[in-house]
């Protein structure tokens, strides 16, 4: 168990006082709350099983990690302020109001010690989802003006720039450039018409391009109509990770736009989990009506694609384990689409202890890879993980998600693992088979 | 009016209002809120089977999990049971609910309500002991945890009173020991007015959670 406790974990953002800070965050916790979150908040048994299923009460043991007490100054402002029984609890003054120190104190609970998993719900036997509710928390707590500083500052940058990492238009048109000479792969971008919208991932631009020449390598041999528009290309959203809704709404919508302008059937979404949840589970919600074009995560296209023939790979005789992004699996229930990749390679798969949707998250989930007051927490976490990936013997490890692999290397680095996460996008584009040769 | 006419009448009638009323309202509380707007396509058009699937499979724990929930799951099974069967399986239980609705039905053996009584006490006891020892128990709890204790095993406290008389008998009208039925009854009362407004709740509300959470998985894809 590691002591991670020594030093205050609470940024601030603006000057206010703690009671505008205090009500900022209860009038958003209370608007916020829908149905479900009420029927959440209201169905709690205290009975502690979610605490087992969290990698950073695992790690650390500290009780304070139990997923349900992140939420607590949600129930308490829920509870005093809009539930059935609020007006007894005023009454009688048996809930009081959250307080600006109360609020700053859950910060590291909310935004340090929480990847929005959502493993704790598998383990709840009410069902709640305490992952969504920590998403509600996040935006009382960014109305506050009381997150995590490098994670608003990543935030801000991405709704300035376009891209959390400076992968401006301009850097993606040069990226582009350099890739496709380099690769001798066409790496379309602005084509006016197309079938299938490509997102890209800043980690990807900027960290893996390989990823984006793999990318690019399977849509041609798929033989689809596709292109990338400097309009809308970052799939992140930072705007949704650190609980500012508006900026949600806008980097979403760079996408949408970016869709119907070229007509594309298909928004193929890169590795990356969050950009799943982001547009495919919450796109038309941002919108205000049903999207008019299919969302796919890679692995999904690569699953269909090649269950269709219209890729075709070569198999790979080894052995290999899977790590599943959190958001694309668990909690964006396309879990089989990798198992169903990975077996069209040919590869024996060897699943950790906890795979599927039970599998555990790397630990940079959810912002906390953004935020590096984080890091001992994280390192925490990430170790569970990685002593499951060594004990299947596996060859090969992959996963779909490039936040997951920032999160491994970064992991890999600090507890000199000796292995890489590699990209399931990547792995595929190395077995293509070579494409017949045109006739005479 | 004697303290049995009042726990048998008036007292009655106000804790089942109550009862009624309380959880009316807590379900209505929770309802007033607008549902949000589901308008992503779903993965599988499965919501009603995803809901009930979830309520039945959330009966268990995954694998992953028992080893460090077993004893506590165990246990809340066996009080749960324990509490059913002495409320259920009792002839002047039953002859009390007969009263009130006309329904009857077979009582269980008397061994078995003794088994019961035994299951709730020892469940509930270590239940409490885990409560105030477990570090994540004891940050989780608060009034309401241990509230609802106290009203959950007061019922049994002030029935342990009346064991002395047959298990299988039905009892007249004016019981022998007028008192303690009456302090029987006023805690059985006293549980019914605290339900609604505690986490004793959760027997209703587990339902609506669960299946919530079922219906919204279902549609990603995910069999919860």
């Amino acid at each position: 168990m590691n002591d991670m406790s020594a030093r205050p974990r609470y940024d601030k953002q603006g000057e206010r006082t703690d009671a505008e800070r205090a009500a900022a965050a209860t009038s958003t916790f209370v608007r916020e709350v829908g149905r479900d979150a009420a029927l959440y908040l209201e169905s709690c048994i205290h009975c502690g099983n979610c605490a087992e299923a969290c990698q950073f009460y695992l790690a650390t043991g500290e009780a304070k990690y139990t997923p349900i007490w992140k939420l607590e100054p949600l129930k308490q402002a829920y509870k005093r302020e809009v539930g059935p029984f609020s007006w007894i609890y005023r009454t009688l003054g048996l809930k009081h109001a959250v307080t600006a120190p109360q609020l700053e104190e859950w910060q590291e609970l909310l935004y340090d010690s929480c990847t929005m998993c959502g493993r704790c719900t598998l383990a709840c036997p009410m069902g709640i989802d305490i992952a969504g509710l920590v998403g509600l928390a996040r935006k009382g707590m960014f109305k506050a003006g009381l997150a995590p500083a490098e994670l608003v500052a990543v935030a801000e940058r991405a709704e300035r720039e376009g891209s959390p990492l400076g992968a401006t238009p301009k850097v993606l048109r040069e990226r582009l450039e350099w890739l496709s000479d380099e690769h001798d792969v066409p790496m379309r971008l602005d084509a006016p018409r197309a079938d299938v919208l490509v997102t890209l991932s800043s980690i990807e631009i900027m960290k893996y391009p390989d990823a984006l020449v793999a990318t690019a390598r399977i849509l041609e041999q798929a033989g689809a109509s596709w292109t990338i528009t400097s309009a809308g290309y970052e799939a992140t959203n930072f705007g949704m990770l650190s609980g500012n809704v508006d900026w949600q709404r806008k980097m979403t919508m760079k996408l949408i736009d970016a869709a119907i302008a070229c007509s594309a059937k298909v928004v193929l979404l890169p590795e990356c989990g969050h950009a799943y949840s982001a547009l495919r589970w919450q796109g038309a919600e941002m919108l205000g009506k049903p999207l008019p074009f299919r969302v796919l995560h890679i692995s999904e296209f690569l699953a269909e694609n090649l269950a269709s023939g219209k890729i075709k790979v070569r198999p790979l005789d080894k052995t290999v384990a899977f790590h599943d992004p959190c958001q694309v699996s668990r909690r964006g229930g396309a879990t089989r689409a990798p198992r169903e990749v990975l077996a069209a390679l040919g590869m024996a798969l060897l699943e950790t202890e906890d795979s599927g949707d039970l599998s555990f998250c790397c630990g940079g989930g959810g912002g906390v890879i953004a935020n590096s007051r984080a890091d001992a927490l994280r390192y925490g976490a990430f170790e569970i993980k990685m002593k499951q990936i060594d004990a299947t013997g596996a060859e090969l490890a992959v996963t779909s998600c490039a936040n997951c692999r920032q999160t491994f290397d970064d992991g890999a680095a600090h507890f000199h693992w000796g292995r890489e996460m590699g990209s399931l996008v990547e792995l595929v584009a190395d077995r293509l088979a070579a494409r017949p040769a045109a006739g005479p | 009016m004697t303290l049995l006419e009042f726990a048998r009448g008036p007292a009655l009638t106000f804790a089942l209002v109550v009862f009624a009323l309380g959880i009316f309202w807590r379900l209505a509380g929770i309802y007033r809120f607008p549902a949000r707007k589901e308008l992503s396509a779903p993965r599988r058009d499965v919501r009603s089977g995803g809901a009930l699937r979830a309520i039945a499979s959330r009966m268990w724990q995954p694998r992953t999990f028992r080893e460090r929930t077993l004893v506590g799951t165990l246990n809340a099974y066996a009080y749960h049971l324990g509490l059913a069967i002495v409320f259920f399986g009792f002839v002047p239980h039953i002859a009390f609910v007969e009263r009130l609705t006309g329904l009857s039905w077979p009582a269980l053996p008397g061994w078995v309500f003794i088994a019961g009584v035994a299951m709730v006490f020892v469940g509930m006891l270590y239940a409490l002991l885990a409560r105030l020892t477990s570090p994540v128990l004891r940050l989780l709890s608060n009034f309401d945890d241990y509230a609802s204790w106290v009203v959950t095993i007061l019922p049994m406290v002030t029935g342990m009173a009346l064991v002395h008389l047959s298990l299988d008998a039905r009892y007249p009208a004016v019981p022998e020991v007028p008192l303690a039925v009456a302090v029987h009854l006023l805690s059985l009362e006293l549980l019914l007015v605290w339900l609604p407004f505690g986490k004793l709740s959760h027997a209703f509300l587990v339902f609506f959670s669960r299946a919530t959470t079922g219906a919204a998985f279902a549609r990603k894809g995910e069999v919860l």
